[in-house]
């Protein structure tokens, strides 16, 4: 397979400066935009080339764009382009692959879509422990500026770019993009209601473009070879080249880049060297700890967005959480639904209340002090807290997607649990 | 108007608006906690929750929140559907997951919108077994007490503390379940109007301290409609009574005034009421100077003996109502009358009244000023002279965000969205005042002059308006502003003393008139009835200056609730008492005039009195007594109509109650032609009962007094107001100026005042309250000449008044609250005279050259007009000082500041403004 998003990464391999980023093809996709394609001929390609935002959502990255008002329709003022490099998810360690390893392609893409959607100003905003990233785009900015790949009149051109790193305070929230805005204006990092999109109504109120590291990442390679070479890419029917991960009690845990709608089995099987000795496969996170588990019925599936959707979860962000058959379910929801409590922003009811009262039943459970009827309150909290649009932003939802369907598949767990009075997998004796 | 449906039924609903206040303007009761009407919608409780349907067919629908989902034409809704009232449900089991179930010792209890809300949604059985969240309190200072434990996080507090009244000490800190609203650190809030915390927060969380600690339920309250006394303004308030003591005052809607919110003064300056320097029975001063008291029959005989054949002279009080002036002024002769104003005030108060007589531009009320889209302010401290007027530009200067969002089809309900696509975009305020406001933070410019340089800028500003080359690029930018706006909006007032000062913005006024209907002019006024009192005077009146001059010549004096020693100087004040002239004094509280009357006479304070305040708009409106006056109290009106009976005269002989003394003085004058509309009279029925000041379930009435007789007493009869003491009547759709509280089946928290609204945040459905005697004229502003004198250059200091929210205010500040708030007299200096001085904050300085020399604690401002200094004006020791008075300062090196006696927790208020403050 062709390697696109880490042509310059490899397991001893990072392209950190700007002459050997230039001397593997660098920079082309941009010289080419800017000498030859006007802004519309790039938000074409980037629509045509049917890639979907890497972030989790999937949401059309072009289509995205379109939003972005332009001419007359956008009155004077700056508008901005943010790359979402607040990594949290749990599970989840590809974009900062890809900025520690090949810092100069994320500018490139950033500078690509800022040329597409009129930004002059962009930010990437960081993961704060992300530290080795921080300093390596640092100095590849630097390295742009000196080199007039950023500043003013990039390249000799009309197109103009500044372009700051951001380091989070740290919050999961703010990967959500409305969220993360709050805090790059520096207030409390609670989403936004929406509409008004941040497209329209964004950074500082004026029209901005939030879009993930991975995602800014295929934008040169899509300039530089075109739509339809990207389409060509996927084995399904999603286009491009995605980054999958797997953690779990697997032989080869790791990240690598392979086609969109790369069977499950083999990025599993293939690619992290199966389960390990004495350990079977239960089920799976799909796409981070915020997706619906799925399980081993499931492996034959192909990683495109609306194949994991159809199958009830969601691609997320395409690093797999592995579960095993030595590892209480019960546990690792507990596990999850604690870390998503103690992210919520706290702005809603149901996020802020909800999650520690889901938290508390699940302790119980685990603790051998659950009740009959917590599986009904379960559920319930499932069906109040689960819904999109009961929540103000989709953390709360995203939470309860492990929950309600181990609830699913896994419910014969949760029963003996509460039958037992202790967790079968600690035998009794709490935590191995 | 869009027709929408819900649970099948069809109703017509306001364009643009939600469908939550849909809901509640129909009279349906969906529960809510985030949104408020004057606040708008965030969406963070997600408590009112309804099920949308995309058209006929949908059955299943999506649960939408209402305060975020606009009215469209045909859209289809349900509230009774099974998941959105089990979402309802599952809301409060959640907001009740760690709060601690304290009602019964809750001060919010029986008037919580949570406990409303939680019966309303049938949330019984708590599933929720884990431990509950507890947090640390915070001292607020004297006003607020704060309870976070009881905290639901619908950030209401701090979206009212910070967006809705630029407060900043007060926020939302940590996150998740452990969010928190407080301060940064323990202290008193900072805000005028941190009492409306008491009022916009669902529950327990910030409760009105002095209430606390002398409390009574909220179904246990004795209330009336009554108006606030603090300032010109004349905000409506709700005080409530138990056991002869006012309780509290709740801000009272009126839609035009004073909306939801009121500021501290109004809300906590009341206390005077059950002060200890309350007047409980007349006294007649003996030789020694120590007063007997006498009951009421002596009192009167005595005055009788003196008032035969005697000159009588009065002064009246631009802090009593119209009618006590009216009775006063009518029994001695207009040309033995002084309103009470001090000669310098009442020439500026009477030129005021000509001025919003004849100008064109529209006198707005405050309503009206928030629609404002270039304001220009003159010499006025609006935060500390008009508060809720300041409160109000916060909102105009919003109107700019307002019209970006319209330009993006967002609802101005949209709150935190039309925030962030504003971001800092602010309409233009233009402040040009002595010294820094609190409001300078949202102005576009400041300007810092003396008080004949902000007469001069103002007049120059009209000068360009009018088309006159200004050759100053600010002024061309403010004449541009001021002229490009649709409705530009002028402020000034009398605080500064300065007569030019009002004519240079009425001459900006005018100028804008010219081309612009939609100009407003405002002019603040000190007191409750400045421009009442100013209403009354004729040209025959005196000044106080005459009566002292000619006190010799008077028998006998009545002062009606003025203190003179705030109107006179203190040789003035010497002369007067020592004329020889008998002076009948009536006042609420002990003050310097009372030591020296002859015969002292107890009035009832606006709690136990009724009568009419004409506020700076000339609007008029009534109070109405709360309990009846204890002991030997009267109300002044009542006094006076016993004197002028005692004196022989036989000019009131016809008066006897309260609504015949209204009825002469509409008689009387034309511009009162129509007093007795401003609220309907002692004959008002509402289906046959008077309005009850009790509410419905007012306990113990007929044992409220066994502690002291366990005789039964009769309940007070009311005979001479539409209200009753009683619990027996309806308060339900009467007339606007009598609603004594908000309450309404199911709704026991003040959130009930929709059910008395014509629309959510509309007028009430009894109209309007007050009654407008002043209207603006087609002829214009007759121009006086405007002398502004230079002022030479000299080494001297020229005092300007600082007004003190708290402490400048008489009646307020003997409310040990406000008192401990107004803290020492002190002087105020900019950062360069100060280091000219060689003082810093907190230091003390001598102030010499006007009266004897005196020491005040030196307070250091950013802005303050060159060769200026500010002194706090209405602070006892600083009543030597005349505003205008040019005065020799020096650091006081008489003065030590005390050791500080160090323990650790003072360690961090050690050092402020790089200053030791003593403790």
């Amino acid at each position: 397979m062709e390697k696109v998003l880490t042509r310059n990464i490899g397991p001893e391999q990072h392209t950190t400066n700007l002459a050997a980023y230039k001397a593997n093809y660098g920079y082309r996709g941009l010289k080419k935009a800017l000498t030859e394609m006007s802004p519309d001929d790039c938000q074409a390609a980037v629509k045509n080339s049917n890639l979907r935002g890497r972030g989790g959502a999937g949401f059309p990255t072009g289509m995205k764009w379109s939003f972005v008002p332009k001419g007359d329709a956008c009155s004077p003022g700056h508008k901005y382009l943010v790359c979402n490099a607040d990594e949290m998810e749990p599970g989840t360690f590809k974009d900062r692959l890809l900025m520690e390893c090949d810092p100069h392609q994320l500018i490139e893409g950033m500078l690509l879509a800022a040329y597409t959607i009129g930004a002059d100003i962009a930010y990437i905003f960081i993961r704060g422990e992300y530290l080795v990233a921080i300093q390596r785009l640092r100095d590849a900015i630097a390295e742009c500026y000196a080199n007039s790949y950023l500043g003013e009149r990039i390249l000799g051109s009309d197109f103009s770019l500044e372009m700051y790193v951001h380091p989070s305070a740290g919050r999961y929230i703010c990967g959500e993009e409305t969220a993360l805005i709050n805090a790059l204006e520096g207030k409390r990092a609670n989403p936004r209601a929406k509409p008004p999109f941040p497209q329209v109504s964004g950074l500082w109120g004026r029209p901005t473009i939030v879009n993930n590291v991975e995602t800014l990442c295929n934008i040169p390679h899509i300039i530089d070879h075109g739509a339809d070479w990207f389409k060509t890419l996927g084995v399904g029917e999603d286009s491009g080249t995605k980054l999958f991960g797997v953690s779990g009690k697997v032989n080869n845990p790791g990240c690598w880049e392979l086609p969109m709608g790369t069977p499950i089995r083999e990025i599993v099987e293939d690619h992290a060297g199966g389960m390990r000795d004495g350990f079977q496969l239960k089920g799976f996170l799909p796409g981070g700890g915020s997706t619906d588990f799925l399980v081993p019925e499931h492996l034959d599936l192909a990683m495109d967005y609306n194949v994991i959707g159809a199958a009830g979860s969601r691609m997320g962000t395409g690093t797999m959480i592995i579960l095993d058959d030595r590892t209480c379910p019960v546990g690792m929801v507990l596990n999850l639904i604690r870390f998503f409590a103690q992210e919520s922003c706290g702005f809603c009811t149901p996020c802020r209340d909800g999650l520690p009262w889901s938290r508390q039943v699940l302790e119980d459970i685990e603790n051998g002090a659950g009740r009959a009827e917590d599986l009904e309150t379960l559920a319930y909290q499932v069906k109040y807290i689960g819904a999109i649009g009961n929540t103000h932003c989709a953390l709360a939802p995203g939470a309860m997607e492990p929950l309600q369907s181990a609830m699913k598949y896994f419910y014969d767990d949760f029963v003996q649990h509460i039958d037992a009075g202790h967790c079968p997998y600690h035998n009794g004796k709490g935590a191995l | 108007m869009p027709t929408i449906t819900i649970d099948g039924q069809t109703l017509e609903v306001n364009k643009g608006d939600n469908i939550l206040e849909a809901c509640l303007n129909a009279g349906l009761d969906l529960p809510y906690f985030c949104w408020h009407p004057a606040m708008g919608s965030i969406g963070s409780c997600r408590q009112c929750a309804l099920v949308q349907y995309q058209n006929e067919n949908d059955t299943h629908g999506r649960i939408v929140m209402g305060c975020m989902t606009s009215v469209t034409e045909g859209a289809r809704f349900s509230l009774d559907a099974k998941n959105a009232v089990e979402f309802r449900e599952a809301v409060v089991e959640s907001l009740m997951l760690n709060h601690p179930h304290d009602c019964p010792v809750c001060a919010e209890g029986g008037e919580c919108h949570l406990q409303d809300m939680t019966v309303m949604v049938g949330h019984r059985d708590r599933r929720y077994r884990g431990s509950k969240n507890t947090h640390r309190n915070q001292y607020l200072g004297p006003l607020i007490h704060h309870e976070m434990n009881r905290c639901i996080t619908c950030y209401r507090c701090e979206r009212f503390y910070r967006d809705y009244a630029g407060g900043t000490d007060l926020g939302a800190q940590a996150s998740r379940d452990r969010l928190y609203f407080g301060r940064q650190q323990d202290g008193v809030l900072e805000s005028e109007f941190s009492g409306n915390l008491v009022e916009v927060c669902p529950t327990g969380v910030f409760t009105d301290k002095p209430f606390l600690a002398d409390f009574s339920r909220k179904w246990d309250l004795q209330s009336s409609p009554s108006i606030c006394g603090g300032c010109g303004v004349g905000c409506n308030i709700a005080p409530g009574e138990r056991y002869g003591r006012l309780k509290r005052i709740h801000n009272r809607y009126n839609h035009d005034i004073n909306g939801y919110f009121i500021c501290d003064r109004g809300r906590f300056g009341g206390g005077y009421v059950n002060s200890k320097r309350r007047i409980n029975f007349a006294g007649l001063q003996g030789t020694d100077g120590s007063f007997a008291a006498i009951n009421q029959e002596a009192a009167l005989s005595k005055a009788q003996t003196w008032m035969q054949n005697a000159r009588i002279a009065g002064i009246g009080s631009p802090r009593a109502s119209l009618e006590s002036n009216f009775l006063l002024q009518t029994w001695v002769g207009s040309d033995q009358f002084s309103a009470g104003f001090s000669d310098a005030e009442g020439s500026i108060l009477n030129r005021q009244i000509e001025i919003l007589q004849s100008t064109r531009a529209m006198n707005p009320s405050i309503k009206q000023m928030e629609s404002a889209d270039a304001i220009l302010v003159l010499g006025e401290d609006l935060t500390n002279t008009a508060p809720r007027v300041a409160l109000g530009l916060r909102q105009a200067v919003r109107n700019k965000s307002l019209a970006m969002a319209e330009q993006m089809g967002l609802p101005d309900w949209q709150d935190a969205a039309v925030r962030n696509l504003a971001q800092d975009a602010l309409s233009p305020l233009i402040i040009v005042t002595s010294y820094s406001s609190r409001l300078d933070d949202i102005a576009l410019h400041t300007l810092t002059l003396t008080p004949n340089e902000i007469a001069e800028f103002g007049c120059n500003i009209a000068a360009r308006l009018q088309g006159k080359p200004a050759h100053n690029a600010l002024i061309d930018e403010i004449a541009e502003c001021l002229s490009g706006a649709k409705r530009p909006l002028i402020i000034s007032g009398s605080s500064m003393l300065q007569g030019n000062i009002i004519e240079s913005a009425a001459a900006v006024a005018e100028a804008l008139c010219e081309h612009n209907a939609n100009t407003m002019l405002s002019l603040c006024a000190p007191e409750a009835n400045s421009v009442g009192a100013a209403m009354l005077s004729q040209a025959t009146n005196l000044s106080l200056s005459n009566i002292v001059e000619g006190a010799d010549d008077i028998d006998v004096l009545v002062v009606l609730e003025n203190d003179l020693a705030r109107r006179l100087d203190p040789a003035s004040v010497k002369k007067l008492v020592e004329s020889g002239t008998k002076i009948i004094a009536l006042d609420v509280l002990e003050n310097t005039t009372l030591d020296h009357s002859t015969l002292v006479l107890p009035a009832a304070s606006f709690a136990e009195s009724q009568g009419t305040l004409v506020n700076n708009e000339g609007r008029a409106q009534r109070f109405f007594s709360v309990f009846p006056p204890a002991h030997d109290r009267l109300p002044s009106w009542q006094w006076l109509l016993q004197l002028a009976t005692c004196s022989g005269s036989s000019q009131l002989s016809a008066l006897t109650h309260f609504d015949e003394v209204v009825d002469a003085c509409a008689a009387s004058r034309p511009i009162f032609a129509n007093l007795s509309e401003v609220a309907p009279d002692r004959s008002f029925r509402d289906r046959g009962q008077k309005i009850p000041r009790q509410t419905h379930r007012y306990s113990g009435r007929t044992a409220v007094n066994a502690a002291v007789s366990v005789h039964e007493p009769q309940q007070p009869i009311d005979r001479e107001t539409p209200l009753a003491f009683s619990m027996e009547g309806l308060n339900r759709d009467q007339p606007a100026a009598l609603t004594p509280y908000v309450w309404s089946p199911g709704w026991n928290s003040n959130q009930s005042l929709h059910k008395f609204q014509a629309e959510v945040d509309g007028p009430l459905k009894g109209g309007s309250a007050g009654l407008r005697l002043l209207v603006s004229s087609t002829k214009g502003v007759q121009k006086l000449s405007l002398t502004t004198p230079v002022s030479e250059k000299s080494d001297l200091w020229q005092l300007v008044p600082v007004h003190c929210l708290h402490g400048s205010e008489e009646l307020s500040r003997h409310t040990d609250e406000i008192a401990e708030l107004a803290g020492d007299a002190f002087l105020t200096l900019s950062i360069a005279t100060a280091k000219e001085l060689d003082v810093d904050e907190g230091d003390r300085i001598s102030v010499a050259g006007c009266g004897d020399t005196i020491s005040l604690t030196v307070k250091i401002v950013e802005r303050m007009a060159a060769g200026c200094a500010g002194y706090s004006i209405g602070f006892a020791s600083t009543r030597e000082l005349t505003t205008g008075a040019e005065v020799h300062l020096q650091r006081d090196i008489a003065w030590q500041p005390l050791k500080p006696s160090l323990i650790a927790s003072d360690r961090d208020s050690m050092h402020i403004g790089g200053v030791n403050r003593h403790v």
